[in-house]
């Protein structure tokens, strides 16, 4: 492994860890789109910064980057509290008016005297391979700080991100507890935008989030699950931006994550799409079903004759269904030799009014609880 | 846990002049909310081990008045005292009910883990919860009927469900004040059957209740003390002798509108001392 892939590599699973591990606090609070204007409003902290020290050092053009998230959340704070200004205005204000001032600030970097070797271009989509070891060590320490502060805590973040206005009558500082979210929130940001970059940062706080939750319903499981989607997502998206060529490290890391996210949307149980679909056709297929075998049976039972065919016509009749609607769930019932079927007829075979008359049987029996037991009126169809 | 210390309700008189300090104690209390006002110059003192009903039209500032014995809303001007001391110092005196919309329900925890949260007063900081605070809340969930419940997602609730969910959090800071908004809104009949019955055994227990109340039809069969509010104090006291006809008409029946426009007026004129 090169040096440079093996910091790459350290840098992504790092910031993975660390952003979806807060992240998570921001998706349950809504406050996705908080972690957008924060990593977008950091962008005049870099430029100002570098035209005020002259350096490239990382350390100065990320405190300017802090200085610039804290204004920029702060901001919409204020805005939120003392205008009439809804939260998601808000923030869509800053997120624009810092982003722009950032791209003014950048344009004129580039056009100074050996601007163009500035470089500040990478904290736009971020360049991972661009890390050293110094940087990486500012990661550690800055990640490190935010894991440990949000397992010290979680108790209390757990009870303001579910129920404020209780954690304040518990006498909790939920306001400061609040804003230390928000500085954490930052704080990862700024370690996250030489790697992918004010633009796309957004994804590594909540994509991960996003995926965990569809997994789980216990906080302390989806916070440590987003962590390890994460890492997962920078280590894979590392690699694959350094074995393929002259792939974007951040962008990769994006996507790899997105890909998690997808799969987990679709194919989570109890919450994925696909279950959840699966489930009521089951059920309605099923309810149809019994509809269609209990609707013959006492078709046959009224005419006297039990294996008697029954036109489709005078079948669909009874419950309003179109004729398509209802072969769909005949054709099962002959598969499993339920039903016969003739020409535009049906009848049962022997399986099919064995189990006709149990799903009758069940029927009535229910009939009779109801309607002794909880005074219900009969179905119409029994009386 | 400050329970052991009240004394037993006899009759109503021997509560008020015998229990010493009201459970809950407004004084010239204004709340306004950008310049508009929600309430306006309240006093009024609440006895102890009561049920007591906040009744009034939308808009009244009953919700804000229970926010603000909670210190959740700033006051204008004037104070309120729990128990003849600032809330600050009566923090676990006092259990919450918020109203049930108030929090997002498909937050990813359980039933037992939300009613855990109204022992965190009691946990402290930093602290994890021990085998026995997991036995009170149950213990609690149990007094709701829920404990079956206990492992139960909170996002496979339904509203009563989530309403005793947050009744039992409240027992579980065992307090001897209780202040609950809205707790019988848009439950089940089982639910509300409930609820009632809890309120019941506090009382009995010497617990002060002060509950926000839509449903007039049934305050006299719920709660034997009343303060009715549209924005000022119109009336306070047991249900039998202040829940009537005139006190009810003047609460809403002086055409809300009017009285919010006049009071309007008043505010943003600064005149002289409304009414």
């Amino acid at each position: 492994m090169t040096y440079t892939l093996q910091n790459v590599l350290l840098g992504s699973i790092m910031l993975g860890v660390s952003g979806g591990v807060l992240g998570s606090f921001a998706f349950l609070r809504r406050q996705s789109l908080l972690g957008d204007a924060l990593a977008h409003a950091a962008l005049p902290g870099v430029c100002i910064a570098y035209i005020l020290t002259g350096t490239k050092a990382p350390l100065p053009l990320l405190l300017g980057a802090l200085a610039a998230g804290v204004t920029g959340s702060l901001f919409i704070l204020f805005v939120v509290r003392w205008t009439k200004i809804k939260e998601d205005a808000a923030i869509g204000i800053v997120l624009s008016v810092f982003f722009g001032l950032g791209i003014v600030l950048l344009t004129r970097i580039q056009k100074m005297t050996g601007g163009n070797q500035s470089g500040l271009d990478k904290y736009l989509f971020g360049q991972a391979a661009t890390l050293v070891e110094e940087d990486l060590k500012l990661m550690a320490i800055l990640g490190a700080v935010a894991l440990i502060i949000v397992a010290a805590g979680f108790k209390e973040f757990k009870l303001i991100s579910f129920d404020p206005g209780f954690g304040q009558s518990l006498g909790y500082p939920v306001r400061r507890l609040e804003i230390l979210l928000t500085c954490l929130l930052v704080i990862i940001v700024v370690v996250g935008l030489q790697t992918v970059g004010v633009v796309l940062m957004v994804a590594t706080l909540i994509t991960p989030a996003a995926a965990a939750r569809q997994w789980t319903e216990r906080l302390s499981i989806m916070v440590i699950l987003a962590g390890a989607i994460g890492g997962l997502s920078g280590a894979v998206g590392a690699v694959a931006s350094a074995t393929a060529e002259r792939l974007p490290t951040g962008p990769m890391i994006v996507l790899v994550s997105s890909a998690v996210l997808v799969v987990s949307l679709l194919f989570a149980p109890e919450r994925g799409l696909l279950w959840a679909r699966l489930r009521d056709h089951k059920v309605r297929d099923r309810i149809r079903r019994e509809n269609l075998l209990k609707d013959m049976f006492l078709m046959a039972e009224r005419s006297g004759e039990t294996g008697a065919f029954v036109s489709s016509p005078s079948l669909m009749g009874l419950r309003g269904r179109g004729h398509r609607d209802m072969i769909e769930n005949v054709r099962p019932l002959v598969r499993d030799g339920l039903i016969e079927r003739g020409t535009d007829e049906f009848r049962l075979t022997e399986s099919g009014l064995a189990e006709a008359e149990r799903v009758v049987r069940n029927h009535r029996l229910w009939e009779v609880y109801l309607s002794s037991n909880l005074a219900l009126p009969l179905d119409h169809r029994a009386q | 846990m400050n329970g052991s210390s009240v004394t037993e309700p006899v009759g109503a008189e021997s509560i008020y002049t015998h229990a010493g300090e009201p459970a809950l104690e407004v004084h010239d209390l204004t709340v306004a909310y950008r310049s508009q006002p929600v309430l306006w110059d309240i006093d009024v003192a609440l006895p102890e081990g009561r049920l007591i009903a906040i009744v009034g039209p939308n808009g009244a500032g009953k919700s804000t008045l229970l926010k603000a014995a909670l210190g959740l809303v700033k006051p204008t001007t004037g104070w309120i005292k729990v128990f003849g001391a600032p809330y600050t110092q009566r923090r676990s005196w006092v259990g919450y009910v918020p109203q049930r919309e108030s929090v997002d329900w498909d937050f990813p925890t359980s039933v037992i883990d939300v009613v855990c949260m109204g022992l965190y007063g009691r946990v402290g900081w930093l602290r994890r919860l021990s085998r026995e605070h997991r036995e009170i809340a149950r213990a609690c969930l149990d007094k709701v009927n829920m404990a079956h419940l206990a492992h139960r997602q909170i996002s496979q609730l339904s509203g009563g469900q989530q309403q005793r969910v947050f009744l039992a959090r409240a027992l579980a800071e065992d307090a001897r004040l209780y202040l609950m908004d809205e707790p019988f809104a848009g439950v089940d009949a089982a639910t509300e059957h409930a609820i009632l019955m809890l309120l019941q055994e506090l009382r009995g227990r010497g617990r002060t209740v002060v509950a926000v109340h839509h449903d007039l039809q049934t305050v006299s069969d719920y709660f034997d003390y009343v303060v009715l509010l549209n924005m000022r104090l119109i009336a306070a006291g047991p249900v039998s002798t202040t829940f009537t006809q005139e006190n009810l008409h003047k609460t809403y029946g002086g055409r809300l509108t009017v009285l919010s426009k006049a009071a309007d007026a008043l505010f943003t004129q600064k005149e002289t001392e409304p009414e």
